[in-house]
Parts: structure tokens; sequence; C-alpha cells
């Protein structure tokens, strides 16, 4: 392999969703973690489904597998944390998934115009090709306008924090 | 040569919040945000039926002295199974009212962490974040997310037709004299001492745990 090609290499995390596999950047990945407990309230972002704790943090849980697969997984094995972008920051979302998860150096294809949003481009490994997902395009994320506002927040309280990482 | 003194750790600055439930969830507001605590009792026996077919989250009216409030069935605006509410929390600094289950309890807290941005529909505009306690993750509501400016218009021209209509104006004007006066504040204006606790109507408690 020359010197070029290895350049071109990045490196992938592959996780499992039922029986298809799919690839995000390992830039984005913070860590693969067991499932835990996952705390509901209401909400109507149907995409989340809860908060889970991790390392004092609190981290939406976000079920990707009915957008790519079309159906809920049944069994998780692990919880893949990983960085979601927004304008002016970056947060933690954890993606529940069915299998192991395996960290490979590949080549990316980039995306064609016909290509879903949330396809940011496409890997050839182990005889497969594997979409590399957008998790910005994938996953929800601020766009529909909220009232700003907060007269009745007392004097005093604490201001709310970032999750930033 | 002066030697450097370590400097002095700045203390945690916490909130005192009320845990209560709705609709079986529980949820938590800073104690700063509510003004009185009552029985359901009182809002029934005192307040005015309110019927709106868009706001069937609203069905009491009442006046507390200069106020007029509009109470808001909290597990129906969540969207959460009814449940029976025994209390009222009358929430400061809004003309909201809100008809709950019962009191947890009482606890502090010294982090609030921001909704996660994943979060985008209307819960942005119902909670003011996340706080972590017990090993369990509850939401921390905004008390002015309960009835949007559409809504209390609605509301209120609802009760204009159905004859309150002296009352309702003349609080409206207040309310919004009130709430004005309070956005034009800026953060060096804000006072950091905690503003008065809840005042627990006296007999009215049906929470032994909760103090009188």
């Amino acid at each position: 392999m020359t010197l070029l090609a290895e350049a071109e290499l990045q490196s992938f995390v592959l996780l499992r969703l039922g029986d298809r596999r799919f690839a995000v950047a390992a830039k984005e990945i913070a860590e693969l973690v067991a499932p835990s407990r996952v705390f509901r309230f209401p909400h109507h972002t149907q995409e989340i489904e809860g908060v889970i704790l991790r390392r004092g943090r609190i981290v939406p849980v976000c079920d990707v597998a009915e957008k790519l697969i079309e159906r809920k997984l049944t069994s998780r094995r692990f919880y893949l944390i990983a960085q979601r972008r927004y304008a002016a920051q970056n947060e933690w979302i954890a993606i529940p998934v069915s299998g192991e998860c395996e960290l490979i150096h590949a080549e990316m294809t980039p995306p064609s115009e016909s290509d879903a949003p949330h396809v940011a481009g496409w890997l050839a490994h182990a005889g497969d090709v594997i979409e590399v997902l957008n998790l910005a395009a994938l996953t929800p994320g601020p766009g529909a306008q909220h009232r700003a506002g907060s007269a009745a927040t007392p004097p005093g309280a604490l201001q709310p924090q970032e999750a930033r990482r | 040569m002066r030697p450097v003194l370590p400097s002095k750790p700045q203390p945690l600055r916490s909130e005192q919040i009320i845990l209560f439930r709705a609709g079986g969830q529980l949820f938590a507001i800073s104690s700063a945000s509510v003004q009185e605590v009552r029985s359901i009792d009182s809002v029934t026996s005192s307040g005015k039926i309110v019927s709106h077919p868009d706001i069937p989250k609203v069905q009491h009216f009442v006046q507390r002295g200069e106020a007029s409030l509009y109470v808001v069935n909290a597990a129906m605006h969540f969207a959460l199974p009814p449940t029976t509410p025994a209390l009222v929390f009358v929430l400061r600094r809004t003309r909201t009212a809100l008809l709950v289950d019962g009191i947890e309890r009482m606890a502090n807290i010294t982090r609030l962490q921001a909704l996660p941005l994943s979060f985008c529909h209307e819960e942005r505009d119902w909670y003011r974040g996340l706080t972590a306690l017990d090993q369990s993750v509850i939401p921390v509501i905004k008390p002015e997310g309960f009835l949007t400016a559409d809504e209390l218009f609605a509301l209120d021209a609802t009760m204009l037709q159905s004859g309150a209509k002296d009352s309702v104006g003349a609080q409206s004007a207040a309310a919004d004299a009130q709430l004005g006066t309070m956005t034009t504040l800026s953060d060096s204006d804000v006072d950091d001492a905690p503003a008065d606790p809840p005042d627990f109507a006296s007999g009215d408690n049906p929470d032994p745990g909760v103090p009188q």
C-alpha cells in the first residue's frame, strides 16, 4: 500500500442494526456501553425514547433502527455513545445497537445526489457495501422556532449548563 | 515576596426544588416558582368553570388576591394518564395554577443540565432542564410553559364572553405589566438571595412531610 493510499484511509466504527451493518466515522464515537436504565418523561420528539445517565451526564437515547431498517430493535446489546454536531456545540447521543461493533480502516466513497441525506458516504468492507451515517441528518435537532422567555424563572435560579463536549 | 494564597473555593450554588407527581410521572419545580400550595378543594369551591374546546387542560379560573389564574391540569398538559389531582400550585409571575397529584418531597440541586438539543419540540418550552437526583433523571419544569400567549388570549376571550369582563381585563393588564417589569431586569439586577418559599396553606396541606 502506498503512502498516498494509507493517507486516504479513515477509521470507522461498524455497528449492527438487526441484519444490517452501518458505519459511523470513528472520530464521532465516544464509547460503547452496556444498556442501562432509560429514564422517560413526557416530550414530543418521537425519535428520542428517553435519557440515560452516563459519567454524570444526561444522554438522550435515539433509536435510529426504525428509520434505517424500518423496524424497532427487538434486542439491544449496547449503546453506541456518539457525538452529535449542532450549529454551536456537540452533544452526546446514545444509539442502541443489536450486536458487536468493529473498528475498521477503509476508504470512503462520497455520497451521490440520489442518496438519502443521512448517507455520508459508502464503504466496501468484507464483501459488503456499507452506508456511512451522517448523524446530524439522521437524529433530531433544533429546527422549529421555540418561544424564548424566562420571565417566570425565579431570581437566583440555577442556569442550565450546556452538555458540551 | 508574597506567598500566593490559594484561591478560596466558591461554594456550590444550590436551588431548592419541589418534587411532585402529575399523571403518575415525577417532575421538579423550583420552590421559588411556587407561591402557594393549596388543596384542590379551594379551587373547586371558589373557582369559575372555564370551557374552551381547544384547551381542555384548563377547566377552572380562580381569583387569588389581585391575580386571576387559569388552573392547568398538569397530567393533561403533558398527555399523561388521567389521575385524581389533590393539590394546586399557584405559580409566581405567571397566570397559571397547576393541578398535581401530590408532593413527593423537597430537595436541593446543584446542577441543572440543559435539555439536550435532540429534544426539539414543545418540550423545549416545558422544561428548564434536567437534573440527576438519587441516580434518577427528573425534568425541571418551566413555570411559564403551561399556557402560551395564544392560549391565554383565547381563555381571556372565553371569560369575557362569559361575563367576567372587568375582572379578566383588569387582571390581564396587571399581569402583563408585571411580566413586562420582570423582562426588563438585567442580569446584574437579579438578586441571588432565594425567593420566599412557597406558602403551604394552613389546614389544606394533606402531606404531613411538608412543612406548614
